[in-house]
């Protein structure tokens, strides 16, 4: 029998659900360029029209408001990028994406509270100091916490201050309602393989009074703000993972199983460390430190368990770093080498559980008999 | 004369558009499906057994591209596609080399719409941008593209092989040039790769923009090949976790970059025999047009251009017409980048066609699925339709190229 496998990394990646792969491999086998004119084109337009509509909705945004990008990463990069007049200001544990594209144009640091929720009497300090105008970048929910944010009330503090609001919301749909118009944002990132959706498909959601300076640049296509023969079937898919995910099936029993999963390891390990317990979290999401036992050494081992997780976001170019979101909560160095994220999503079953609680509790035993 | 075959009430339109886009190969698709499915991991997350299993996905996929334009495996940077990979060799290599007091761009004015624009957007920023007219057969004259650059120049860029008139610039010489001035040179070559022999070696290229959907693999992804040796410096477009060595940000896409691999295997190893092929495809149709239709004449070099393009004017014949009266083709009068737009293509105007005749021209794409029988079909309904929409009277006849 082969070894059980156990996927609980999926706020680096979400398999895809099983309507988004029928519908990326229909499109597959569809020729058409979505600008030809001809039959071929006019039926791959319709097509992105119709995934268009879907990717609003998630979102509660308006269809022309969304551009179609290659994922979350340019989204962030358009976004903040694209306004060069403005200061850009993101909080301290944006996605690596946000904190790259914010150095152009860098109008500092929102510092974020031992909870993990980003400072809004600092952010408001900061406003106040500099009159010049700003892009407040702050995100829907930190993907290796799961501490969801105040959207609404960072909208607010920017806006009265005459700053526009960027949220990136990649992770968040599918897990948590996001809500484009009522949390009154200006630019809204989101990604397609977060929710189910192909890898390489996301958007931007720019609100309709709004104009952006492009940075592809290319044809006309996304109406002049992103150029670029549109992918076809990978915004199709992700037309039909946004489906999916408006509907935010099993969300509570994923939030019972993570309940569980947190309740267990605390309970094996009496010094482990829940970040962002303290404060509203996606339901899917657990990052637990297992004191005097490096990150690296618990991924490894969980790894040849059969179970996957991360030390922090995938995206670190394959490096175990530290993690700059723990960091800037202020966790002590000794806790925050120590963390890993566990990730859970549609597909997720008690047994899942059951064999994680297993691999940890297996190494927690380990290297405290070879501490004793 | 033709075995033209009569279409089927409900048969799709015979597909005559493959510079704009290529159908993914069956095989392409069938490499693809087992990493949208079961094998989900993001190539980044090396820590656990799918993410590794990703990425070496990616790794053989890269190779599979490297192989085919004789670079390295660690020269290929993975993008959305063309465009992208475009505005980064040209954005990337102006931005890193403004410093050492290198700030000029040269293009020519028929390159694709995204290298012209991003040089127009980079030109709003400070830099210089030459835009260098082509020879009456669209193809760049050496002379004045070495008089065009001087000691401020950072790159040069022309396309390899052109999307409406398919010409194929001398890349070598170019790439020759470029090296002997010590100036980067980027070939757009979204159109040429896979269909030609590119060796980036063979031809002194430093940079080179690939596309997945124009080599019959998928959509939203392409490469910037980045030589190593001697090193082309360029700055990143899109930052952050920093994949792709720094220079493209963003989770791989597991699934297109096994597409783009797969699609450059198979074309590295069907392109013998598929050129040839092609190349006798395009005769047919183009010999078959000048037997019924006299008037219409070929734009562009009717030698160095690519097997399966032909671009051909119909006097007094305005071509949205012509396409609306051949329903059962699907054509195109130039870039679908631009298709929306009304105005006649700016590479033919360049070229020194008159609006009248540019707005009378049609752009033919053939390819790997293309077969005798459709180019007699197509033949036969163009030539019927010219008829029947010059019966009325026409403007004299064009001094014509053919």
């Amino acid at each position: 029998m082969a070894p059980r496998a156990t996927y609980l990394d999926w706020n680096a990646n979400a398999p895809m659900h099983p309507a988004a792969i029928d519908a990326v491999s229909e499109a597959l086998g569809l020729a058409g360029n979505p600008s030809s004119v001809h039959g071929y084109g006019r039926r791959a337009r319709q097509a992105v029209n119709v995934a268009r509509e879907a990717v609003a909705r998630l979102v509660n945004a308006a269809p022309d408001e969304v551009i179609f990008t290659s994922g979350g990463t340019e989204a962030n990069n358009l976004a903040l990028r694209g306004f060069p007049r403005r200061r850009v200001m993101v909080s301290a544990i944006e996605h690596e994406s946000a904190l790259a594209a914010a150095t152009a144009v860098d109008g500092g640091r929102i510092p974020v509270t031992r909870a993990g929720i980003v400072d809004l009497a600092a952010l408001e300090e900061m406003l106040v100091a500099d009159a010049r105008p700003a892009l407040v970048s702050v995100m829907f929910a930190n993907n290796e916490t799961g501490v969801v944010q105040p959207a609404a009330e960072v909208a607010q503090i920017a806006h009265r201050h005459g700053a526009l609001f960027h949220c990136d919301a990649v992770q968040g749909p599918g897990k948590l309602p996001v809500d484009f118009r009522a949390l009154d944002g200006d630019l809204m990132t989101i990604s397609s393989h977060k929710i189910g959706g192909p890898m390489g498909s996301g958007a931007l959601i720019l609100r309709g009074d709004l104009a952006i300076e492009p940075f592809v640049k290319g044809g006309s296509q996304e109406r002049g703000r992103r150029g670029g023969t549109e992918n076809f079937p990978g915004i199709v898919g992700f037309g039909a993972a946004a489906l999916v995910a408006c509907a935010m099936e099993g969300s509570a029993e994923i939030a019972t199983l993570r309940d569980e999963a947190e309740r267990r390891l605390s309970a094996l390990a009496p010094g482990a460390v829940i970040f962002g317990h303290d404060a509203p979290r996606l339901p899917n999401t657990l990052c637990i430190a297992m004191p005097g036992v490096p990150s690296a050494t618990q991924v490894i081992a969980l790894d040849l368990a059969g179970v996957m997780v991360s030390a922090g976001a995938a995206c670190s170019a394959g490096k175990v770093t530290r993690s700059h979101v723990l960091e800037a909560m202020g966790a002590p160095p000794a806790m925050l080498e120590c963390a890993i994220r566990i990730s859970l999503g549609r597909g997720t079953v008690a047994a899942d559980i059951d064999h994680l609680v297993e691999a940890w509790g297996a190494l927690y035993a380990r290297t405290r008999a070879s501490a004793a | 004369m033709t075995g033209a075959i009569a279409r089927k009430p409900n048969q799709p339109p015979v597909y005559l558009d493959y510079q704009a886009t290529t159908p993914c190969d069956p095989r392409v698709v069938e490499a693809m499906l087992p990493w949208f499915t079961e094998k989900f991991g993001n190539p980044a997350s090396v820590t656990h057994a799918y993410g590794r299993e990703a990425e070496e996905a990616v790794e053989r996929a890269r190779a599979q591209l490297a192989s085919l334009i004789h670079a390295d495996p660690r020269e290929i940077v993975f993008t959305s596609g063309a465009t992208e990979s475009n505005n980064l060799a040209i954005k990337g290599a102006l931005r890193f080399h403004r410093q050492f007091g290198k700030d000029h761009v040269v293009t020519l004015t028929t390159e694709h719409k995204c290298v012209i624009e991003s040089a127009h957007a980079m030109a709003r920023e400070g830099f210089r941008a030459t835009f260098l007219p082509v020879e009456g057969n669209g193809l760049v004259d050496l002379g004045k593209l070495a008089a065009a650059i001087d000691e401020r120049t950072a790159i040069v860029s022309v396309m390899a092989a052109h999307n409406e008139i398919g010409v194929i610039q001398p890349v070598a010489e170019v790439g020759t040039l470029c090296r002997e001035r010590g100036v980067l040179f980027h070939s757009d070559a979204a159109q040429a790769v896979g269909k030609i022999p590119v060796d980036v070696e063979a031809m002194s290229i430093d940079l080179m923009s690939i596309s997945g959907h124009k080599i019959y693999g998928p959509k939203g992804i392409g490469a910037l090949y980045v030589r190593r040796r001697p090193r082309a410096r360029i700055a990143p477009l899109i930052d952050g976790g920093g994949q792709e060595r720094g220079l493209r940000s963003g989770t791989l896409p597991t699934p297109l970059c096994v597409g783009l691999g797969e699609a450059a295997a198979l074309a590295q190893a069907e392109m013998a025999e598929e050129a040839p092929r092609l190349l006798a495809l395009r005769q047919r149709f183009l010999d078959g047009i000048k037997e019924k239709l006299p008037r219409a004449q070929l734009n562009g070099d009717p030698e160095q251009r690519l097997p399966g393009n032909l671009n051909l004017s119909f006097p007094g014949i305005p071509a949205l017409e012509l396409m609306a009266a051949c329903p059962g083709l699907a054509l195109s009068t130039g870039s679908a980048c631009t298709a929306a737009e009304v105005e006649p293509s700016f590479v033919l105007r360049a070229l020194g066609i008159s609006p009248e005749l540019a707005a009378a021209s049609l752009r033919i794409g053939l390819g790997r699925f293309s077969t005798a029988a459709e180019v007699d079909y197509a033949v036969d309904s163009l030539a019927a339709a010219v008829k029947r929409l010059g019966a009325a009277p026409m403007t004299s006849a064009l001094a014509g190229t053919t």
